[in-house]
């Protein structure tokens, strides 16, 4: 029996919103259910009916990172000073990938799921959100691979560890923080997901995923950190983990500015232009 | 002490329509154009999809949505649903909502039967423990019992379909919004969900049912709501509402067949139109149980032609067959002029269970001239045919018979 005593309140009114609206987290954490199976469905069905399974998120980083190594160590002859040249790729290459993933998927987000968004309400943020839980396992698994490394080389980076889930984080925050903008403007103009595909290999590059930031001639390096927010978080990343040097931390503090304001941007923008998604998609 | 479950005060839903020649398809088209004309307004088109509803619904009450196509129903129900957003006036909710617009929203083709009841039950609001308590009632009402680690891509349609709506009806929320999801499944599936939409309104719980399926809407619902051209033209009890839908405007009375291209046979004589006439003249989409109307074949015949033979099937909406009115079975052959004209099938009434039923026409002689599938939708209007209040049920059979009971003059006594 449903007490009649609830009933004097209406539990929700609707109304026409107008503007920026408030982020509801409340909600997100009451469709945080919704939030997991989703973020399950995008694992099982990754690597459904695939021979090496999980194993793939594994594989594509370490193939990946050799092959960077071998291009930039090698060829070009930019050694990381002080590491593993191999490790040092591979731990720019885990952070270069939580933010590409992260990025894609979110600006994915909505039209991918065009029928959910078109047939059935929840709250509109679990989709980018659920991408990002997958993002955030499969870096998990490839970041075991960093830590066997580590204990291999017999490098332990210290007190800064503990920044570890900070550096995390923060990329996530930046990625999402354009993802979702990016998801917002995709519902009109599916340009986007044109053009995202062709960036993103070459943010690579524009990234010190394979260099160090040192092998940039010394006046441009502020620019490049100031240009580029996910350098700094690259470098506080190897810090926390290499125990490599110390991002000068003017850098750090715009990198770390940055994420959380483009974050907040970002949802804001998508809240705001969320209303529209089940008609315009 | 009845109380409100829902309140729609003032609803309106307008859509832009921009003109195909002038919008923006991509980024860059619109960057361009803000550019060069950083002042000119896109010229758009204004259009109202729902406009000024108000209405009621009290809790524990299946209220009924009917309305033609484009008359708002889906507009509503997506606002109720909070799918897409109002533009004006306020919506008291009081409960929680679960709709249900689709049957198996969300289901994933490559997931087993077990993970899509947790991602679609998830999707439509559940928490994974009221699925998890839920669970084996869910799959005993599906009836899948056998198939729940097999890929759903490996289910037949009709079990895909159980699936999905076993998850929707265990949806718990006190509010329920269903769009014509009656429509599919078996026979016998469609009476379990039937059923179990009267349990969910006897227990306390309102319900919302969009149909086209005017039996249904009477026998589920105790009050209804007529939406047409976008604002509200009845709200009230269930037979008025079918009465106002059913009376629809003169122009929707004719099936004009001379559009459709879908049509077989040789083409020596065509049906342009087709339609249905009341015994005082009137024309109608609807008529009752027993009662004798006419169906006009209008036709065009370039050239005369002999022993031509008329014949119209009646079918019920999933496509079976109800009953075959054939000039020939009846010894009647025509002669028919050049020219335009009418013949007229007089149809002394249909002894048939009230639901939508369809025409289709055919005319024939020494070989096949025109076939029309569907060239005509109808009505049997859902009359208290016996006058107790009870209404056939699809279940039940296509037919009503003219029958009643009694008991036999003598009677045995006891020993």
């Amino acid at each position: 029996m449903i007490d009649d005593s609830v009933a004097i309140e209406p539990l929700r009114t609707l109304r026409p919103t107008k503007g920026w609206v408030s982020l509801e987290l409340s909600e997100i954490v009451q469709f945080r259910d919704l939030l997991m199976e989703l973020a399950r469905r995008d694992i099982k069905l990754r690597y459904r009916q695939t021979l090496l399974g999980i194993g793939w998120v594994l594989v594509q980083p370490l193939f990946a990172a050799g092959m960077l190594t071998f291009a930039f160590g090698v060829v070009a002859g930019l050694k990381a000073e002080g590491t593993s040249s191999f490790l040092f790729t591979y731990a720019g290459l885990l952070v270069w990938n939580a933010f590409a993933w992260t990025l894609s998927k979110a600006s994915l987000s909505m039209v991918g799921n065009a029928y959910l968004v078109s047939k059935v309400y929840f709250p509109r943020l679990i989709l980018p959100l659920s991408g990002t839980l997958s993002t955030l396992l499969d870096f998990s698994v490839s970041l075991s691979v960093l830590v066997a490394g580590l204990a291999v080389l017999h490098i332990w980076p210290g007190w800064p560890l503990v920044l570890l889930p900070v550096w995390i984080l923060l990329v996530i925050f930046l990625a999402l923080g354009a993802g979702l903008i990016a998801a917002a403007l995709t519902v009109r103009y599916r340009d986007i997901q044109h053009i995202l595909p062709i960036l993103i290999p070459f943010l690579l590059y524009a990234s010190p995923v394979a260099y160090q930031v040192e092998h940039i001639p010394a006046q441009y390096r502020s620019l490049f950190y100031v240009i580029n927010p996910l350098a700094g978080l690259i470098g506080g990343f190897r810090w926390s983990t290499l125990g490599t040097a110390m991002p000068p931390v003017p850098a750090l503090m715009w990198s770390i500015a940055l994420s959380i304001a483009l974050f907040l941007f970002g949802a804001a923008v998508f809240r705001r232009t969320e209303r529209e998604f089940a008609d315009a998609i | 002490m009845p109380s409100n479950a829902i309140s729609i005060c003032g609803v309106g839903k307008e859509y832009t329509i921009r003109h195909d020649s002038d919008a923006p398809t991509t980024l860059a088209e619109a960057i361009v154009r803000r550019v060069r004309h950083p002042l000119a307004r896109t010229t758009r088109e204004q259009f109202w999809a729902l406009r000024d509803v108000s209405f009621d619904v009290q809790r524990g009450e299946v209220l009924g949505l009917i309305g033609g196509n484009g008359a708002g129903k889906s507009t509503l129900l997506k606002i109720l649903s909070r799918i897409t957003e109002m533009t004006e006036g306020a919506v008291d909710l009081y409960g929680r909502v679960g709709s249900l617009l689709e049957v198996g929203t969300g289901f994933n083709q490559e997931l087993t039967g077990r993970e899509n009841i947790f991602l679609n039950g998830t999707i439509l609001g559940m928490r994974r423990a009221e699925i998890r308590e839920q669970f084996d009632a869910i799959v005993a009402f599906a009836g899948v019992e056998r198939f729940l680690d097999t890929p759903v891509k490996h289910y037949s349609s009709g079990m895909y379909v159980r699936l999905a709506f076993a998850v929707a009806a265990h949806l718990r929320s006190e509010i329920l919004i269903v769009d014509e999801v009656l429509a599919v499944g078996d026979q016998e599936f469609q009476r379990k969900c039937l059923g179990k939409m009267r349990d969910v309104a006897l227990g306390g719980r309102t319900v919302i049912l969009v149909s086209h399926n005017m039996a249904a809407i009477s026998s589920l619902c105790s009050t209804a709501v007529v939406l047409r051209a976008g604002r509200l033209a009845f709200a009230g009890n269930v037979s008025g509402a079918v009465e106002e839908y059913l009376a629809r405007d003169a122009a929707d009375m004719v099936g004009d067949l001379r559009g459709r291209r879908d049509r077989t046979g040789g083409g020596e004589l065509r049906a342009v139109s087709l339609a249905l006439r009341r015994a005082n003249g009137d024309l109608t989409r609807s008529v009752r149980p027993w009662e004798p109307f006419e169906i006009m074949v209008g036709y065009e015949s370039p050239a005369a032609l002999h022993d031509v033979m008329f014949s119209i099937d009646i079918e019920l909406a999933d496509g079976t067959r109800v009953a075959t009115l054939h000039s020939d079975f009846r010894g009647e052959r025509f002669d028919v002029p050049a020219g335009e004209g009418t013949y007229y099938c007089e149809v002394h009434g249909l002894p048939l269970r009230p639901d939508s039923y369809v025409l289709n026409i055919s005319i024939g002689g020494h070989a096949l001239y025109d076939y029309v599938e569907r060239a005509l939708s109808f009505e049997i209007e859902p009359v208290d045919v016996f006058g107790t209040g009870r209404l056939p049920q699809r279940s039940q059979g296509p037919l009503i018979a003219d029958y009643h009971w009694r008991a036999a003059e003598e009677v045995t006594p006891a020993v």
